[in-house]
């Protein structure tokens, strides 16, 4: 079968296996290709840990109820308004749905979280996170006969008269060309391909770091644009935070993030602040300051705190550098210690009364008569030791992608491909311009993937 | 104990307190997240909640090849058997755990020989059953010490152990709750209810759950069954052998074929299950102590089966002989786990109690 497939899906993520288990479950025959060994499968998927839903009452693991309005709106803030209200209503709307869905295919919540996180009514958590998400659909995909090929790496979809009439990709070096019916690209976006990052953002971005898989290197992407496949967003549009300076160059997920910012200083390599630390709670501001420090020379920052802040934020993967004078930090973090000396001192004397300090909420503790100027949380850093972390910017993914109408299906001008259809990151573009609302990845992963394997499997049949 | 072993348990738990996703999947996560920092104790604390169901090796999106190399089911396997071999009592027998399944081998042999011979040798003048071969008077001799010596022995490390993980004043509602939990495998479970990876990778199954379950509540019938023996023969003056609708054999019998039936499904799990998501150290170890509790179930139904005939001779000082190993090595085999997993589940209830 792997050489006679009804239908081809390109990657192996979480919006990959919603269209296989989907198509399989209308007597397809589907093959997917997954550029990632089996131990790497899953892309970013793996990575995630939940998933935005809407819902009219308490469902499965969510309390409460969360609206198709509340979470439009909820969108629109993040997006500026550049968003696709017809796909991006039907993704909220269809959401609902999805949880039985998933659940009916292996995925299981996490009951509740006693973390830091509130999220508890508008994100259900998946029990061991992403990879778990990924191990159940897989299994799932198994039972329906799915046939998965890993370290298949598709390099070119063969255009004609709109109509995918080949696919070629590369197993051991050696080349395959196989004629499915149909084909779904769920390949993600392109932000592994650094050289690509670079041409797009200048060379800032070999400094920066990818949160996610190395496999999502834009190949299919590339490859349909160059054959004028309808495309969405610009390709210097990219979700961005800061993290860990010493996080690994990819894959690094989760655990790289840092929550530190909001209590403390954030300095440059010259050992200057650039930035209000304290402007809204982390949550909110988490994803500014990836562009912040992108900005930034060497694309590399120093967040700063003191004693009395190390327990207010969650615990991350490396352990700060420590010192017990200003000094001595600077100089283990090599920053110049005259300058950062000065900054301190100059911040320090900037504070007011902290009495209302107030670690969970935007207290409006601030400093006066510097600038830039901290708007909360802003107290002096003055008891040792002493703790430092260097921040750089993680990429999460890319918004250049593939344009969709509600049947997920691709297109060339105005007109169809006949057998293309397009589902999760490299199509999200399509609904959200920029900004994003956690969540919403996996969200719109499932509805289209289910909705591209639906139409895959009704074009196969 | 070696500190490389909790460093690198240390490491790895500092990975998971910064990502939580296995949050869920049983006791260790919550206790895991209740610190920010892990002194020694906290570690072995952890090992010993955790009952190597790999789910969290499973989930994992930092595991090998991935430079973090997260295997919490291994590292967590070697601090919990570095643990044991830590606080056994007296002292040097803690060496016993690393060379568990030659030592049980060895002392099947010397007690069986030995309860061969007696039963050839000093053969009573009278007595019924199996007391035609060996007196009860003897057996009490041998069995009454090898029965209480070892359990002390558990006792003071079970102490030590609380001591070093910093447990409080106990209280028996903490101990009742960890009974019920263990009593559930609750923890096998997987949080979700599915049950645990263990034999086929990611797959989610009850198997090892159940085959754990029928070991234990096989092991227990039949410990009540000798206990029940025991208050018959001193309180009542019945002595064995007792017939088939008494106590002793309605509570042995089921017990005994539970046993067996467990003990069968575990041995054959553990060699399914990968082995370097556990203890390479301790798995032969491990499964000779099942094969062993196997074979004292195997051997008892088969002596009852036997009842009557000439094979009674050979065949009780083999029953015999692996009960009495089975008791001689129980602080220094896999057995003593179970004393240390209801320590760890006592202190998370009392922890939870203090927190309600
Ligand atoms: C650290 C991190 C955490 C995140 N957390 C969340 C979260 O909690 N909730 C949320 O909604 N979103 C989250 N996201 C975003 C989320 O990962 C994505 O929106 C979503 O998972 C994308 O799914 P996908 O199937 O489109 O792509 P992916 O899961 O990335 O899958 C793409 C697949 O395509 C394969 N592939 C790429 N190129 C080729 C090729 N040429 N040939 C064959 N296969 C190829 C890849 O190997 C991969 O398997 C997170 C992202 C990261 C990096
Ligand atoms: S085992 Fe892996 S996925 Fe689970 S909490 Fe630890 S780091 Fe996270
Ligand atoms: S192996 Fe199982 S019991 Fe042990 S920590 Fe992981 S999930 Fe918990």
């Amino acid at each position: 079968m792997a050489d006679n497939p009804d239908i081809v899906v390109i990657g192996g993520g979480n919006a990959s296996l919603c269209a296989a288990i989907t198509a399989a479950e209308q007597g397809a025959r589907v093959l997917i290709l997954e550029a990632a060994p089996k131990a790497y499968r899953g892309g970013n998927s793996r990575h995630t840990r939940n998933f935005r839903c809407m819902h009219a009452g308490p469902l499965g693991p969510l309390v409460d109820s969360y609206s198709e309005e509340e979470y439009f709106d909820d969108l629109l803030k993040v997006t500026g308004g550049k968003t696709d209200e017809h796909l991006a209503r039907l993704a909220i709307r269809t959401s609902e749905e999805c949880l039985p869905w998933m659940e009916a295919h292996g995925v299981r919540f996490q009951p509740s979280l006693s973390g830091t996180l509130s999220l508890a009514r508008t994100n259900a958590f998946f029990l061991g996170g992403g990879k778990g998400l990924v191990n159940a659909y897989y299994r799932t995909a198994d039972s329906l006969g799915v046939v998965v090929e890993y370290e298949a790496e598709v390099t070119h979809l063969e255009l004609e008269q709109d109509e995918i009439v080949w696919v070629d990709y590369l197993k051991n070096g050696v080349s395959y060309r196989i004629s499915p019916k149909s084909v779904v690209v769920a390949s993600g976006g392109f932000q592994a391909d650094v050289d690509w990052l670079a041409r797009a953002w200048g060379p800032a971005a070999e400094n920066f770091l990818i949160r996610g898989t190395p496999y999502n290197r834009g190949v299919v992407l590339a490859d349909l644009l160059d054959q004028d496949v309808e495309q969405v967003g610009d390709q210097t549009q990219c979700h961005a935070v800061a993290i860990d300076g010493r996080a690994p160059k990819f894959d690094g997920g989760i655990v790289t993030r840092l929550d530190c910012v909001p209590f403390s200083i954030v300095l440059n390599k010259n050992g200057e602040r650039f930035y209000d630390e304290g402007e809204d709670v982390w949550p909110k501001r988490y994803a500014i300051w990836g562009r912040l420090v992108a900005d930034q020379p060497d694309q590399v920052a120093y967040a700063i705190i003191d004693a009395k802040s190390l327990n207010l934020f969650m615990p991350s993967v490396f352990p700060p550098i420590k010192a017990d004078t200003i000094e001595d930090l600077a100089t283990e973090m090599d920053l110049p210690v005259s300058a950062v000396r000065a900054t301190v001192d100059g911040f320090n004397a900037a504070c007011g009364d902290t009495s209302g300090f107030q670690p969970t909420e935007l207290d409006g503790v601030a400093t006066g008569g510097i600038v830039p100027a901290k708007t909360n949380w802003a107290r002096p850093i003055t008891e040792p030791p002493f703790y430092g972390y260097s921040l750089r910017t993680g990429v999460t993914f890319t918004y250049l992608g593939l344009r969709v109408d509600e049947n997920a299906q691709c297109a060339i001008g105005n007109r169809p491909i006949g057998n293309l259809w397009a589902a999760g990151e490299t199509m999200a573009g399509s609904i959200l311009g920029q900004g994003y609302l956690a969540g919403f990845g996996v969200t719109i992963g499932t509805v289209f993937g289910r909705i591209a394997g639906r139409e895959a499997a009704k074009h196969a049949n | 104990m070696p500190t490389d072993l909790i460093m690198e348990a240390r490491r790895q738990a500092e990975i998971c307190n910064a990502c939580r996703y296995c949050e869920g999947y049983c006791s260790v996560f919550p206790a895991l997240h209740r610190e920010r920092a892990f002194a020694d104790g906290d570690i072995t604390h952890l090992a010993n909640l955790c009952h190597n169901c790999r789910g969290c090796y499973y989930a994992c999106q930092y595991t090998a090849p991935h430079e973090f190399d997260l295997n919490l089911p291994k590292a967590l396997a070697e601090v919990r058997q570095e643990s044991w071999k830590t606080h056994a009592w007296p002292a040097g027998f803690g060496q016993l755990f690393e060379r568990a399944g030659s030592v049980l081998a060895l002392v099947l042999v010397v007690a069986t020989a030995c309860l061969f011979a007696l039963a050839q040798n000093i053969n009573p003048a009278s007595g019924e059953g199996f007391y035609a071969y060996i007196s009860h008077g003897l057996m009490i001799v041998i069995f009454a010490p090898a029965f209480l010596l070892p359990l002390a022995a558990i006792g003071v490390s079970i102490k030590s152990y609380w001591r070093n993980t910093g447990g409080g004043t106990v209280q028996l509602s903490d101990v009742l709750a960890a009974a019920r939990s263990a009593g559930r495998m609750k923890n096998l479970e997987g949080g979700h209810g599915d049950g645990c990876n263990f034999e086929e990778e990611d797959r989610f199954s009850h198997a090892r759950r159940y085959a754990h379950q029928a070991t234990l509540y096989g092991f227990l019938l039949c410990f009540a069954s000798t206990s029940s023996g025991t208050v018959l023969h001193y309180g009542f003056g019945l002595e064995a052998p007792y017939a088939l609708f008494s106590l002793p054999k309605l509570l042995g019998i089921p017990g005994g074929i539970l046993l067996c039936l467990g003990t069968g499904a575990l041995a054959y799990l553990k060699t399914k299950a990968n082995p370097i998501l556990g203890a390479p150290k301790a798995w032969g170890g491990e499964m000779a102590f099942v094969l062993l509790l196997f074979a004292v179930s195997a051997t008892g139904l088969l002596l009852y089966a036997a009842t009557g005939t000439a094979a009674v001779s050979a065949l009780l000082p083999l029953h015999l002989g692996t009960v009495l190993t089975f008791f001689l090595l129980a602080p220094f085999s896999k057995m003593a786990h179970g004393f240390y997993r209801m320590a760890a589940l006592t202190k998370e209830a009392a922890h939870e109690r203090e927190n309600a």
